[in-house]
């Protein structure tokens, strides 16, 4: 896919001249059973249109009824996120004219958001090691997801110079919490890695509350960038432009990087920045124009008046806040410790995303050494080669655990653990079905393994003099020989013991 | 002075997408202007001690269990629809040709 190419100022020279002002607003969907103001199902992947009723199709009449999950989600989010929650807030309408919205106009918060004023600790890699930063959060509040929209004719999949449009309502009315943060400025040449550090940082903490899968892949968290450039010592605030839809950490990263050298070839060559809303293409790493950015009162937002207020009770917010669960900087800090590893360990286990299984395996009895060898090492490659995540390999952590405890009694080489692990993925069942089913094991037994050393000794009397005459290599050849006999199931370093032993060297 | 302008309908229009005649807005303008007067009123009496309200009934949480209910069939979905494909609803271009 092509697209117009914006010219693009060195990176050097953008931070030589320009001062980042960075905004995100990260839009997490919920894990709920049903929509935000109905009981339709909120399965992802569903036929299209069959999770719609009433209420989330618009037809007249049907009224919304908030559901009391979603509610909870968003003081417990506000909660983690250190946000003071209203006492009293509504929803709002949101008129606009889009297809994806078949009430036109979207149910959302206003000026009475459900939480706001809190912050977020993030740790960004910096050249000194890693640095806390403290990301102010401006407001999170509920509303409803859009619907699906494909379109049809032009350039693939594109709005631009599409024929028509199909609409999936599926997703509309699913229920939204959208995180916005107060500007972040100061940060320079952090402000790519700080983008994706704090939407890795919220959609752990989405995890950890247990509130939506978080899925970015999927559309689960969505992360939209706002950036603007001042000129250094000039102290007015630029222009921002708004990309949307950036769909997965790295691109969080590559979007304002993007956004910030294509502001300043801008700004450089006397141009303006418009405020408007771009597209990040994943495909091609760059921004395109999409409409310019409605100015908010042309939204003309106004109470919904079919809904009630949401109050929540002083005494239940304080209920839930005691349960919050542990936040997921503490657990990185208990399980490096636990696990005794460097800072520089514990990032390359971040960023494989893998902090989650090896716990896992750990919990199941394994060393947590073998686990994060594993998950690390052989799972990592597959998970890679096949382009999933480590959590949908489609191996568990017990299964990892076992093969792990397999290896540990001896029962398996380490050749062996990599066949099983290739069994169990290939769907041949458990660690122990695959062992089963292939015949794998280590000859464990020693009298039988001791017959086929004399069978070898036998066979190789030239090789048997070298090594009474202390050519101790060549000890290989008879091993090899024995490990040929036990079509590789014997574990080598024992049949080496024993033919020493035997030979009395 | 004028509770609305000429413009403000002009941009109300645009927003609301209805295509309307200069005389039709001008009329418009007119009505709007009676109606946005007559709810000025209620400002007159609401003193500072009585607050702005958006609902008629005094309820806060008013709240559903996260059940799941019933849906539509897609074909129930789509049957009051103008136009289908594949399941989804079929609705015209979207953006102009602007970009």
């Amino acid at each position: 896919m092509t697209h117009p190419t914006d010219p693009l100022m060195r990176w050097d020279d953008v931070l030589a001249g320009f001062d980042p002002v960075l905004g995100l607003e990260v839009h997490v969907e919920l894990g709920t059973q049903t929509k935000m103001f109905c009981g339709c199902r909120t399965e992802f992947g569903a036929a299209p249109n069959t999770q719609t009723c009433p209420t989330c199709l618009a037809l007249p009449g049907a009224l919304p009824v908030v559901n009391a999950v979603a509610v909870e989600s968003a003081v417990r989010l506000g909660l983690a996120l250190n946000c003071s929650i209203a006492s009293w807030c509504r929803f709002a309408r949101k008129n606009y004219f889009y297809p994806d919205m078949p009430k036109n106009y979207q149910v959302s918060q206003y000026d009475e958001p459900i939480a706001y004023g809190g912050w977020l600790d993030v740790e960004v890699p910096t050249p000194d090691g890693p640095r806390i930063h403290r990301i102010e959060i401006e407001r999170a509040h509920m509303e409803e997801d859009t619907g699906k929209s494909s379109h049809v004719g032009g350039e693939t999949g594109r709005i631009q110079g599409a024929e028509y449009s199909l609409v999936d309502y599926n997703r509309a009315g699913i229920p939204l919490i959208e995180v916005v943060t107060k500007p972040i400025e100061g940060i320079g040449a952090l402000a790519p890695e700080l983008a994706r550090a704090f939407v890795g940082e919220l959609r752990a903490l989405v995890v950890a509350l247990g509130i939506s899968d978080a899925h970015m892949h999927q559309g689960s968290l969505r992360c939209d960038v706002n950036l603007s450039l001042r000129r250094t010592r000039v102290d007015e605030l630029g222009t921002r432009s708004e990309t949307k839809n950036v769909n997965s950490l790295r691109s969080v990263a590559r979007a304002v990087r993007y956004e910030m050298q294509r502001q300043g070839a801008l700004l450089e060559a006397g141009g303006r920045v418009v405020q408007e809303t771009r597209h990040w293409h994943e495909d091609t790493g760059v921004t395109t124009s999409g409409r310019s950015k409605e100015q908010a009162e042309d939204y003309r937002y106004f109470p919904e008046p079919d809904l009630v207020p949401v109050a929540p009770d002083a005494a239940w917010v304080e209920e839930l806040r005691s349960a919050l669960p542990e936040m997921p900087a503490d657990r990185r800090r208990r399980l490096q410790a636990d696990w005794g590893v460097s800072d520089l360990e514990m990032t390359a286990v971040l960023n494989a995303d893998a902090l989650a299984v090896i716990e896992a395996t750990i919990a199941d009895g394994a060393d947590p050494a073998a686990a994060r060898k594993w998950w690390m090492g052989e799972l990592a490659r597959l998970a890679n080669e096949r382009d999933v995540e480590l959590g949908q390999l489609g191996i568990f952590p017990a299964d990892v655990a076992r093969v792990i405890a397999l290896v540990e009694a001896g029962t398996l080489t380490d050749t062996m653990a990599r066949a099983v692990v290739d069994g169990v993925l290939a769907g041949e069942g458990s660690p122990d079905d695959v062992v089963t089913g292939r015949g794998l094991q280590v000859v464990g037994d020693d009298v039988s393994l001791l017959a086929a050393i004399d069978e070898a000794v036998a066979a190789n009397p030239d090789v048997v003099e070298k090594i009474r005459a202390g050519k101790v290599t060549a000890a290989g050849v008879i091993v090899g020989a024995v490990m040929k006999a036990t079509r590789g199931q014997a574990d080598a370093a024992r049949v080496r013991e024993l033919l020493m032993a035997k030979l009395g060297v | 002075m004028p509770a609305i302008t000429p413009e403000e309908v002009a941009h109300l229009a645009v927003l609301a997408r209805l295509d309307l005649p200069a005389e039709h807005l001008a009329r418009l303008r007119a009505e709007l202007d009676i109606i946005l007067e007559s709810v000025a009123t209620v400002s007159e009496v609401a003193a500072d001690d009585i607050p702005p309200t958006s609902h008629p009934l005094p309820l806060t949480n008013v709240f559903r269990a996260d059940v799941v209910q019933p849906s539509l069939t897609a074909e129930q979905a789509l049957s009051a629809a103008p136009a289908t494909e594949s399941g989804r609803f079929r609705v015209p271009r979207i953006l102009d040709d602007e970009s």
